[in-house]
């Protein structure tokens, strides 16, 4: 794809920005430096997302609900982030005095941190993976697990039977949701051939005619980029997988018990927890930075990868602000009876698209069997039987 | 022997003191779970990253929850009356210490014996994917066999009996 | 990057015996089921680290040995976790204690 100069260097403009800043130091310490520099555009770049998210998160539900979100601090509200920081920062660090004073700090501590690990392996343009690491999908999922333990501790430290129900709950969630995210991406890996996020977006960045070979048009990838979608709600406790915080059912399940910039930090690291999943969907599923059309080529690859995280956004608050809320039950029910199946079933199908060699028919029987299995599993064996006229039961 | 594995070390044996001393049993799975990830990152530190991230994935990411959820579902939060060392301790200590000095003299007689070489094996995430179809294939099967009854068995063992009819 | 008579190599194995030293100690001194538990998952670990520090500074005819060995006592030592975990659940839905001072009877 022939791009003229400009663009080329539109689109590498932060590694050249980098490349300047570490010409001005002596040649043992570049390597080291531009490490750091990457470190702190990540550490700027996310957090400020996250300021933009929760006006846009809170407008958009406002919307949603037929009325206006905030709309006083600057205009159209978009400051609100300023005030939101200002009030966590100068509010009262209140700790239970019974609670366990060294894991109640270190647990909001040890979800950022996890949290922030993750971006260290998103692709986020081209040649603009801060670690091209051999097992980076590998690395990514370690992180993600490490923020269960968070919870829990959150949960446990504070002293309080809401906390630990709600830390339970989340717990329970998170590992069972966790184990059809990482069969969802399986998928992605047997296909791409490698684990390495740099290479699995290389594998979708080619076009037939002006059409990508991003993996979500695919039958599998559609399965795949929907089980995943869904698994990622319920690791960030999303709407409709809110209940372990969910206002009305748990106070504010396990981080009742945290004020000030301990809540705040809980709040970035769930939304930043948000961005990473979100941008490990786009590099698995979406093609990363890779454009939609191939004559879009010429726009940035990071303006890719980054419109559509904030699309994968948009849907979340959009799923927030329009589905109803699942039950424990039916929420442990719905992964272990319908989505890990239906995720085995899927990787039996990427195999199958994988040896039936290219032409029409692997499209036909592929998606032919993921949409029969869809609707008898999910509509005829999941149905409840208890479905009749309603009785009524009257206090004697 | 550079600063960093001085540290990991300091960290991992650290974790593993504490999650036998402390009185409190969360307290001592939390510090389990210091152990593993000192240990994770002296794997990381000895460049197998694949066994690395696959330390903090399953002990971390499951070990330790379940040793978590196991102390909660028995109500380990209540410290026993007696004490949490058993009467027999001091000799469950010299064994210990025992074990340790034979195995640190044979390290150390040992050490001039094996060649050391300084380059670490070249082995890709690739490599292992192809051994585990390839070469290691019926462990690979017998591990995905044994995974299964070990979780079959364990929802067996500890799921609550049906009340049987008197 | 030796340092008397210890190369890194011994300073590995040194810390994984000194590791499955503390795991057994665990095992062996405490009263709750659940930290000889966390002492076997310690005597495995160290065991672990045995195995990839001889993979990293040993010789090699096999590349990859080590790391699969590994590798594979990871996985087995996650599933022996789950079942002697489910184990304590029983015995203290049985007896309503973990402590192993009193579960000495066999009558049930």
């Amino acid at each position: 794809m022939a791009t003229s100069p400009l663009f080329t260097d539109l689109d590498q403009i932060f590694i050249i920005l980098r490349n300047w800043l570490v010409g001005f130091l002596p040649a043992a310490l570049r390597p080291a430096t531009g490490i750091v520099l990457e470190v702190i555009a990540i550490v700027c770049v996310f957090p400020g997302l996250f300021a933009l998210t929760t006006v846009f998160e809170r407008k958009g539900l406002g919307r949603i609900q037929n009325r206006l979100g905030p709309n006083r601090v600057g205009p159209y509200g978009l400051f609100q982030p300023i005030a939101d920081g200002i009030k966590a920062i100068i509010k009262e660090d209140i700790v239970p005095f019974s609670a366990n004073a060294v894991v109640h700090f270190l647990a909001p501590l040890s979800l950022v941190v996890a949290v922030f690990m993750e971006f260290a392996v998103l692709p986020m343009g081209r040649n603009m993976v801060l670690v091209d690491l051999d097992a980076g999908l590998l690395f990514f999922f370690s992180m993600s697990v490490s923020t269960e333990l968070s919870v829990f501790m959150a949960g446990w430290s504070s002293r309080n039977k809401y906390s630990l129900l709600g830390a339970m709950r989340a717990v329970a969630q998170m590992i069972s949701y966790e184990v059809v995210l990482l069969l969802s991406s399986v998928s992605v890996v047997m296909i791409a051939g490698s684990l390495s996020l740099p290479k699995i977006v290389d594998a979708q960045n080619s076009y037939t005619g002006i059409f990508p070979h991003w993996y979500i048009f695919t039958p599998w990838g559609l399965a795949g980029f929907v089980m995943y979608a869904i698994a990622a709600t319920a690791e960030t406790n999303r709407s409709p997988f809110d209940l372990p915080e969910g206002e009305s059912e748990l106070v504010a399940g396990y981080h009742t018990e945290y004020s000030g910039f301990k809540f705040a930090l809980f709040f970035l690291g769930e939304y930043l927890a948000m961005f990473s999943i979100s941008g490990l969907g786009t590099t698995l599923f979406l093609g990363g930075w890779s454009a939609p059309f191939s004559f879009l080529t010429f726009v940035p690859s990071w303006i890719w990868f980054f419109s559509k995280v904030m699309m994968s956004i948009f849907v979340f608050i959009w799923m927030r602000g329009t589905l109803p809320r699942l039950r424990q039950d039916q929420l442990m029910n719905f992964a272990w009876k319908f989505c890990l199946p239906y995720t085995l079933l899927n990787l039996i199908v990427t195999a199958l698209w994988h040896f039936m060699g290219e032409g029409w028919m692997r499209w036909v029987v592929c998606t032919a069997i993921l949409v029969a299995v869809y609707v008898f599993m999910g509509r005829v064996e999941m149905r409840s039987e208890h479905f009749g006229p309603r009785r009524y039961r009257y206090a004697e | 022997m550079n600063v960093v594995f001085y540290l990991l070390a300091a960290i991992t044996i650290g974790g593993g003191l504490a999650a036998v001393l402390l009185k409190h049993l969360v307290h001592c799975a939390l510090a389990t779970t210091v152990a593993f990830a000192g240990l994770a990152l002296l794997f990381l530190q000895l460049d197998a990253q694949f066994a690395g991230f696959a330390q903090i994935l399953v002990y971390i990411g499951a070990v330790a929850i379940l040793i978590v959820f196991a102390i909660l579902l028995t109500r380990g939060s209540e410290l026993p009356k007696d004490g949490v060392f058993s009467r027999s301790w001091f000799v469950g200590l010299v064994i210990a210490a025992g074990v340790f000095a034979v195995l640190a003299w044979a390290v150390l007689q040992s050490v001039r014996a094996v060649p050391q070489q300084t380059a670490a094996p070249a082995v890709t995430v690739r490599d292992i994917g192809n051994a585990l179809v390839g070469r290691y294939v019926l462990p690979l099967e017998i591990v995905g066999l044994l995974l299964t009854a070990a979780t079959i068995g364990a929802v067996i063992v500890a799921m609550h009996e049906k009340e049987r009819p008197r | 990057m030796s340092m008397g008579v210890t190369t890194p190599l011994a300073g590995y194995l040194l810390v994984a015996a000194l590791l499955f030293a503390i795991g057994l100690a665990g095992a062996l001194v405490r009263r709750n089921a659940i930290l000889v538990l966390i002492g076997i998952e310690l005597m495995l670990n160290s065991a672990n680290l045995n195995l990839i520090a001889f993979w990293r500074f040993g010789p090699h005819p096999e590349a990859l040995t080590g790391m699969m060995f590994a590798i594979f006592s990871i996985a087995v030592a996650a599933a022996e976790a789950a079942v002697g975990l489910g184990l304590v659940i029983a015995i203290h839905r049985q007896s309503n204690t973990t402590e192993l001072d009193k579960i000495n009877r066999m009558k049930g």
